[in-house]
């Protein structure tokens, strides 16, 4: 008999959790990190991604008093590093639900042991580019404006404008995502309560698990709800990219005006997502110790999947030169060498080399499985990914039709502040998730192992199953 | 012991080791004619929902009308909002437009049908629960950890103090004990010759 979670040895496959893990040992390996006391090195990071989040507060509180007169913003860029940082945010934010719903709904079953990773990284990041549509609006006190809400002047917002259809689509987005991530952790929760010695301890965790007792009749609704959150999550993962590339392609400005857009947007968000993902396992992995948890197989996986986006992504831009010559239009054929060898030059290379050039690296399986170098690529691809948004903002906007008004985009000290800021916020949270919450889905992990399998028998507990059946019989007389 | 005899049992809770073991002691009492018995698992097993003769989640017929709904809340929004109480004619489209309404009238589907996924999963769950009878065992903790267990609850027909007992230690429960309800209180059972 064979047992369709074991390897096939023949055809390569390896164990998707390390050799020798049990269900108990991936339980302690997760919890333990929620009930020891955090790691100096923890407190470091902490109290450093705090601070950076004290720098967010103070930049953006000093943009409220004075306006948004303290950015670099100015005619003609009126859209810079505010947009530019919101769709990078957003785009990172992809990687979770990819991961969590597409690869679920192929039954890819390696996912389990980043999704919950992934998946709070979602989250935090999707927080993260919040800020900036809140923000950048310049009165943020009238940012209810975005949203259908009665007011005293009698107005509704205009339905037609992808600007709105942003609003609901990240909000959607913001909301289902939570849902999804704390469905997953249900059955975690309940496994961090019943493991809680401490009183409170045992309170919070037993009031966030719902009651959760592991039951059949309950599981089999949950891997419905599970199974329709996913199916709901990949066209809404789509179709977010997609509509935040509608802020710019429905617009009539070169450089902007493409249909190619929510596709080549998609495919960068997945790229810079997973980048970012791998970016922030390759250390918690080390520091905690989840190395029979997250093998080397996941990492290789994931690899390939940023060369796979990352080639996307090559595309789109050497597609976008090509329609720029073959459409001719002089205004889009300016723009695009403007890209490429105006003042923004410096830019343009900067998100060709890493974005293009530096996941090649990963046709090569010695460099694809290699930690140092998978560790620099995906700061490379995640410094590329941010350049890619600059590039496509401030370099269209820069020189636009009437050359009196052209200009230089140069971000201000509360510039660099309030991106480096968001930094920080996410760190933030991030760290407290790691501290708190069960970083791997335990549950999903085991479900996974080759004693999960309702066949599995190893050899000696199979010849005594067959000898006992006839007692068995009897009893139920 | 005496004395717990007269205070009426929730259920008895049966300990398997193994998934193999938990899933055909599942098998055995669906074919005995039990109905209300449950498996208690850290993670969903693969054919359990067969083997306990259950039928299908009912979690789709719910989320259905909830879906629909909401693409009718956005359409109906939109159209009222943009057609009829404040119309913009912007770009020279018409007031109500209905294929830049699509990514709303999407997304509010998705927002709609997500939030009745979660939240009717959890009222067919009957969740959130406050306590439980099955958490008055010590033992049960380990059942989010690595440990199966199955239980057999006393309001079933079949339910017998001493024919469900022989039907879990024939399926080689590795410990088997009574819960009562309101005394936090459980009873272990000495298993038979069966015990493993």
């Amino acid at each position: 008999m064979s047992y369709p979670y074991l390897p096939k040895k023949e055809l390569g496959e390896v164990p998707l959790a390390g050799e020798g893990a049990t269900f108990r040992s991936l339980t302690e390996a997760v919890a333990r990190v929620t009930e020891n006391p955090a790691p100096r090195g923890w407190w470091i990071a902490f109290l450093s991604a705090a601070s950076f989040l004290g720098v967010m507060t103070i930049a953006i509180g000093y943009l409220f008093w004075t306006g948004i007169g303290v950015w670099g913003n100015n005619a003609p860029v009126y859209w810079a590093w505010d947009i530019t940082n919101f769709v990078w945010w957003i785009g990172i934010g992809h990687a979770g639900t990819l991961i969590s719903a597409v690869l679920f709904l192929f039954r890819q079953k390696w996912r389990t042991s980043i999704n919950r990773f992934a998946e709070a990284m979602t989250i935090f990041a999707v927080i993260c580019a919040l800020v900036f549509p809140g923000i950048h609006v310049g009165r943020t006190w009238y940012a209810y404006y975005m949203l259908p809400l009665p007011s005293e002047m009698q107005m509704w917002p205009n339905f037609k404008s992808p600007l709105i259809w942003d609003v609901f689509a990240v909000s959607t987005y913001a909301t289902v995502s939570t849902l999804f991530w704390y469905v997953g952790l249900i059955p975690d929760l309940a496994t961090l309560r019943d493991r809680a010695r401490n009183p409170l301890r045992k309170k919070i965790y037993g009031a966030l698990a719902l009651g959760w007792r592991g039951a059949n009749r309950h599981w089999q609704n949950y891997e419905r709800a599970y199974l329709i959150l996913a199916a709901l999550s990949t066209p809404l993962v789509l179709s977010v990219h997609s509509v935040v590339s509608f802020d710019f392609a429905t617009s009539v400005l070169p450089g902007w005006h493409a249909t190619i857009f929510p596709p080549y947007f998609v495919a960068g968000a997945v790229f810079s997502g997973f980048a970012m993902v791998m970016t922030l396992m390759l250390i918690t992995r080390a520091v905690y110790g989840m190395r029979s948890i997250v093998t080397m197989k996941h990492l290789e996986l994931m690899n390939k999947i940023m060369l796979v986006t990352g080639s996307l992504v090559g595309y789109a831009y050497g597609m976008e030169f090509f329609i720029a010559w073959y459409g001719g239009n002089d205004y889009e054929l300016f723009c695009f060498k403007n890209r490429a060898f105006g003042p923004y030059a410096w830019a343009y290379w900067t998100m060709i080399s890493c974005n293009v050039i530096s996941p090649q690296l990963f046709w090569f399986k010695k460099l694809r499985t290699s930690i140092p170098v998978m560790f620099v690529v995906s700061i490379t691809i995640n410094i590329g990914m941010w350049f890619e948004r600059f590039v496509i903002i401030v370099t269209s906007l820069h020189r636009d039709f009437l050359p009196s008004s052209w200009g230089y985009f140069r971000p201000t000290l509360v510039d660099i502040f309030t991106y480096c800021g968001t930094l920080g916020l996410f760190f933030t949270a991030f760290l407290l998730f790691l501290r708190w919450v069960p970083m791997i889905a335990i549950a999903e992990v085991k479900g996974v192992l080759p004693e999960s399998d309702p066949h599995y028998h190893p050899e000696e507990a199979h010849a005594d199953h067959h000898h006992a059946e006839p007692v068995a019989a009897e009893a139920e007389e | 012991m005496a004395s717990s005899k007269k205070k009426k049992p929730f259920a008895y809770l049966a300990e398997f080791d193994t998934t193999p073991a938990v899933i055909h002691a599942a098998e055995k009492l669906r074919d005995a004619g039990y109905s209300k018995f449950d498996a208690h698992t850290p993670f969903p097993i693969h054919g359990m929902d067969a083997a306990m003769g259950l039928s299908d989640s009912k979690l789709g017929l719910l989320v259905f009308p909830v879906a629909m709904a909401g693409t009718a809340t956005a359409f109906t929004m939109m159209w009222w909002m943009n057609g009829i109480d404040y119309p913009l004619v912007i770009g020279g489209k018409p007031p109500f437009s209905l294929p830049s309404m699509v990514p709303i009238m999407f997304e509010l589907t998705v927002l709609f049908s997500a939030f009745a996924t979660v939240f009717g999963m959890l009222h067919l769950n009957r969740l959130p629960r406050h306590h439980h009878p099955v958490f008055n065992s010590e033992r049960f903790a380990a059942a989010t950890d690595d440990k199966f267990f199955i239980s057999v609850e006393a309001d079933d027909p079949k339910f017998d103090l001493e024919k469900t007992k022989k039907v879990l230690e024939g399926a080689h429960c590795t410990h088997l004990e009574i819960v009562y309800d309101d005394d936090g209180q459980t009873e272990t059972i000495p298993l038979g010759q069966a015990e493993a």
